[in-house]
């Protein structure tokens, strides 16, 4: 009897011993810090994908109650959360346009000319060693290192190659720094039109390994409203995102390789199989 | 400098299938109707092309010219007429600009230089300008420009002739130690006095006792000494093979100037002696085209801008379905997944791996047996390298001194999980050095 | 006129070539590899154990090692996993862990043995080249804390007495303490009780030899171990007889030997660096004398390999070498 007695006693002693020494710590050693910080935190998404250039939706909200980050950068939240932080603390912020990523390049492997590959399952180590085997050098390898950067599993790989959903992509520009071959950008997400290709190559070059290059054949730019809404660089037709055509354009183009896409459609995968 | 060679650390036995092609003789290979010559021949500036479509060239006549000093001219492998400015596959399967020349047959001479007959009292500044000018580079597979190795910035005291030629399957050199033995000596000598040193000493794997009996014939004449290697892949590693000869340890990150050597590869001397004795600018190299599926392998002399597909005819074409088809030694050498890529300077072999032999990468976990380490000629821990770059933490593959790797392949070779170590170092190095130059920038 | 055919000339096809990193070439070495040379290895050992126990010591051994494999498949298909058992881990680590048994070990000790070595000891961890600790020696130990009337009673070895069904059980030669029970002669044959494994220190020893000659495990662990078991209990022997039998007697009683080459040398779990190999034996070496002179387990080898198994990432941080060519940069930026 006394053995369980003095033990209870012992453990219930122990417990409010260390329980002093615990409370006494804290209060020591408190960190001074602003409850507004832990406020905003609670206002931003939460998804820690560092879109906005700080280590985390914390560190994010630190910055922005120190006045040192706008609101706005957040890339996945969306204007009005930015409008009720700006609010909450008392300063204004900028209104700044959605964006989505876009891979420029439609080609996956039934469309184009690959070598087999033995090696690291990553796009960063497959284009150190033979550009990744594809026969052509700048198009999408298709190792799906941007697939798995992308918080948000906006991006699906199909066929050995990344597409990007635009229902679920925020444009937090991760999959943009992991791509080796620099092929995704950040479009304003109210374009829908894109030329998915990014070889700076002849035409001709381009088709001996690409069934869905560019090649510049400017249908889409005669078909446009007017000619700025596409512009040409070298081999290349691109969008012209401050003047962007509409969705329609696709159609009246009639793209003789399916390199000019409607991100949305693209997503489904209307324009499988579709070139020849 | 001590007679016996020092055993570096580490290194591997790969089964050297050199008898495939040691014992054929080198063959100038016929003259072609086209060649398509890619620009940038070697590591450094690109250069700038002084020919346009439809010119008319004769063989050594400059085609395009040095923009720096690293950097080194490229002239044309035969007479004929300039066709195409357009890009053609390159090593890297990457298209690269290149040159393509129609021949007209005749294959004329229109050689830019004088030779130098009196070398031995020529200024030593003069006949490295003609090695810069006749655009030699180092022709064991680096490609480096052969005159910036020979402008030290620190005092050299030894100049090292390489010839160990330790890649399995490659007997370019060992075929030209053996056939042209004096030539090398005297590019020895020549490139010897240009750093202004009394010696040269070739270094030669004991694999090649002929090659090795050649050079001594005729290197006392020359004060030059020939010095047999003991058979351990990667002695050819500049490093390594310092390091065998004089016991000294380059630096990481450090050149053989910085321990007193100068290392050239003997190729590059042969280059070097017909620059200055002949005149001739460097427009050819042996090349072995071997592996277990040709069916004549041998050694040939092609001029720069031959097709692959060319050298394989010569060697008879195939037998069967290679598994992969590679510029340089199967250690270190690139993979090329196209025939029309074109023999450069530094283009040590043609070679094909048949499907039996051929390595498998997996991505199969470690299972720490250590053999890479005990492989390591540079003592790193590749294993623990590895694991750090597959968890994408490139700051602690720094701090394992990732970059004191060479790539030797030593431990991809031995790992039996087949892990792919080597190109998991590459891709920290990439990441590393990109991450300093963003650094630099900011 | 016949026209003599020249046979063309096949080039290959390009589309088929395979892009790789270098190099595209490799070595023989494979890990089935060198599983089926461990396994080769411990062939002595275990015609010995067959010798000295019989059937007993067949049953042990084939129950835990295809148990092993059994359940290794059964894990593989539940986790979803590719398929393993023909890269002989499974077999070996079996094998170890019948090595450990008593030649009388009920058959549900041996499954039991099986499944804790398989799964807890390897298989939660992530598999091959993940586990931290020796799977059969998790096993073993997890099954002498859970029995240890049935771990410690050992059956009296009927050398040659291949059908010999009765199972004598006798004293181990450590377990008495301080008193040699067996002659040094009887321990280096195996003529004595003990695991399957602990009994003939010849056997081993030439098994050792042989992996030590296929370079599959680094002669510094086993050096270390047997030489720091040796040294310390040579010493305490010296100054107090009474305490502890003589160095040769440790050394080729109990588990030493099979620890030594066969359990601290597994390659998962041991240091990769030489350096590291030498603290990781000694580490083994001084708790093993400490446990087997003062400790209250008669037997130290398996607690102190699974203590050392526990350092060993520690231990490969502290014993990364100097790269070649690294001290004169030091050298260089003293100046």
């Amino acid at each position: 009897m006394t053995i369980i007695l003095t033990s209870i006693l012992f453990a219930a002693g122990l417990g409010v011993l260390l329980a002093v020494i615990i409370g006494a710590a804290a209060k020591a050693f408190a960190v001074e810090s602003d409850p507004r910080i832990e406020t905003v935190t609670d206002m931003l998404p939460g998804a820690n994908c560092g879109g906005c250039g700080y280590a985390g939706c914390a560190d994010f909200a630190k910055a922005i109650v120190e006045g040192r980050a706008d609101p706005s950068l957040c890339p996945v939240a969306p204007p009005e959360s930015a409008g009720r932080i700006a609010e909450y603390l008392g300063i204004t912020t900028q209104e700044k346009e959605k964006v989505i990523a876009v891979v420029r390049c439609a080609g996956d492997c039934a469309a184009t000319v690959r070598s087999p590959y033995n090696g690291v399952g990553d796009c960063r180590s497959a284009a150190l060693v033979a550009g990744g085997g594809k026969g052509c050098d700048y198009g999408c390898i298709g190792f799906a290192s941007c697939a798995r950067a992308c918080p948000f599993d906006a991006i699906e790989m199909r066929d050995g190659l990344a597409v990007v959903h635009p229902e679920l992509c925020v444009g937090c520009g991760k999959c943009v720094e992991t791509c080796p071959k620099n092929l995704i950008i950040l479009a304003p997400a109210a374009v829908d039109v894109h030329v998915y290709c990014n070889s700076p190559e002849k035409g001709a070059l381009k088709r001996k390994v690409c069934k869905t290059a560019c090649i510049a054949c400017r249908k889409c730019v005669k078909a446009a409203d007017s000619e700025e809404q596409m512009t040409i660089k070298g081999f290349l037709v691109e969008t012209n995102y401050s003047s962007p055509p509409l969705p329609d354009l696709v159609e009246k183009a009639a793209c003789p390789t399916t390199a000019l896409r409607l991100a949305t459609k693209h997503a489904a995968g209307a324009y499988e199989g579709v070139s020849k | 400098m001590s007679d016996k060679p020092r055993k570096f650390k580490g290194g591997v036995h790969p089964n050297d299938s050199k008898a495939l092609s040691a014992s054929k003789a080198v063959v100038n290979a016929p003259l072609l109707d086209k060649y398509t010559v890619i620009i940038n021949q070697h590591i450094g500036a690109p250069l700038e092309v002084v020919v346009k479509k439809g010119d008319v060239v004769k063989k050594g006549q400059l085609l395009a010219k040095a923009t720096g000093f690293v950097s080194v001219p490229l002239h044309s492998p035969t007479s004929g007429t300039v066709t195409a400015l357009e890009k053609c596959p390159g090593p890297a399967c990457v298209s690269v600009p290149s040159i393509e020349i129609t021949a007209d047959g005749n294959d004329e001479w229109g050689s830019p230089f004088e030779p130098i007959a009196d070398w031995q009292n020529a200024e030593p500044a003069a006949l490295k300008q003609r090695v810069s000018d006749a655009g030699i580079v180092g022709m064991g597979g680096a490609g480096f420009p052969s005159h910036v190795k020979l402008s030290p910035t620190k005092p050299v005291d030894t100049l090292i002739l390489n010839g160990a030629e330790c890649e399995p399957y490659l007997t370019a050199d060992h075929r030209l130690m053996l056939e042209q033995a004096e030539d090398v000596v005297l590019g020895a000598a020549i490139l010897a006095r240009i750093l202004g040193l009394k010696t040269a000493v070739i270094g030669v794997e004991n694999n090649k006792p002929d090659a090795i009996e050649a050079l001594n014939k005729v290197a006392a004449k020359y004060s030059v000494k020939v010095q047999g290697l003991r058979v351990n892949y990667p002695q050819g590693a500049e490093k390594q093979l310092i390091y065998a000869l004089t016991g000294r340890e380059v630096p990481i990150g450090g050149l053989p100037m910085d321990v007193g050597c100068v290392v050239q590869n003997v190729a590059s001397a042969i280059a070097v002696y017909e620059a200055v004795v002949k005149g001739h600018p460097s427009i050819e190299r042996i090349t072995t085209v071997t592996g277990e599926p040709l069916v004549n392998p041998g050694n040939w002399r092609f001029r720069i801008g031959t097709p692959i597909s060319k050298a394989l005819e010569l060697a008879g074409g195939i037998n069967v379905q290679p598994a992969k088809l590679l510029l340089g030694g199967p250690m270190m050498g690139m993979a090329q997944n196209s025939l029309d890529v074109t023999v450069m300077k530094n283009t040590s072999g043609i070679l094909l791996i048949p499907v039996e032999t051929v390595s498998q990468y997996t991505s199969e976990p470690c299972i720490r047996c250590g053999k890479c380490v005990t492989a390591c000629p540079m003592d790193i821990l590749p294993a623990t390298i590895s694991q750090a770059v597959e968890n994408g933490r490139f700051d602690w593959a720094e701090q394992l001194n990732v970059l004191a790797c060479i790539e030797c392949g030593s431990c991809s070779y031995l790992c039996p999980s087949r892990r792919p170590l080597n190109q998991h170092f590459k891709r920290a190095k990439a990441e590393i050095m990109a991450a300093r130059r963003k650094q630099q920038k900011k | 006129m016949t026209e003599v055919e020249t046979p063309a000339i096949q080039l290959p096809d390009a589309t088929k070539l395979v892009i790789s990193n270098s190099p595209h070439i490799r070595g023989g070495e494979t890990i089935s590899n060198i599983m089926v040379h461990v396994l080769v290895a411990l062939a002595p050992a275990v015609a010995a154990a067959v010798w000295f126990f019989g059937l007993h010591a067949v049953r042990v051994m084939a129950l835990c090692t295809i148990g092993s494999m059994l359940i290794e498949e059964i894990w593989n298909k539940c986790a979803k996993r590719p398929s393993s058992w023909k890269d002989g881990s499974a077999a070996l680590t079996g094998l170890l862990l019948a090595m450990n048994l008593s030649a009388g070990a009920p058959w549900w000790i041996c499954i039991l043995g099986s499944i804790i070595a398989i799964c807890l000891g390897k298989q939660l961890f992530g598999g091959l080249g993940y586990n931290p600790f020796n799977p059969a020696l998790v096993a073993r130990v997890a099954l002498l804390i859970g029995f240890p009337s049935l771990m410690t009673s050992w059956v009296t070895p009927q050398a040659g007495k291949w059908l010999a069904c009765d199972a004598l059980t006798g004293a181990t030669p450590l377990g008495a303490s301080g008193a040699a029970v067996a002659s040094l002669n009887d321990l280096l044959i195996g003529n004595v009780g003990g695991c399957l494994g602990e009994t003939s220190a010849i056997a081993l020893l030439i098994g050792g030899i042989y992996l030590l000659i296929h370079k599959l495990i680094k002669w510094q662990v086993p050096a270390a171990f047997i030489g720091t078991v040796a040294i310390i209990t040579g010493i305490t022997h010296h100054f107090c007889p009474e305490m502890t039998p003589p160095a040769l007697y440790h050394v080729l009683a109990g588990g030493l030997m099979i620890g030594a080459f066969f359990m601290a040398t597994d390659i998962v779990t041991s240091p990769m660096t030489a350096n590291g190999a030498l603290i990781f034996g000694f580490g083994c070496g001084i708790i093993t004398s400490v446990i087997r002179i003062w400790g209250g387990y008669p037997e130290g080898v398996s607690f102190s390999i699974l203590f050392m198994n526990a350092l060993t990432p520690l231990i490969d941080r502290y014993t990364i070498g100097k790269p070649f060519g690294y001290i004169r940069i030091k050298k260089e930026a003293a100046q």
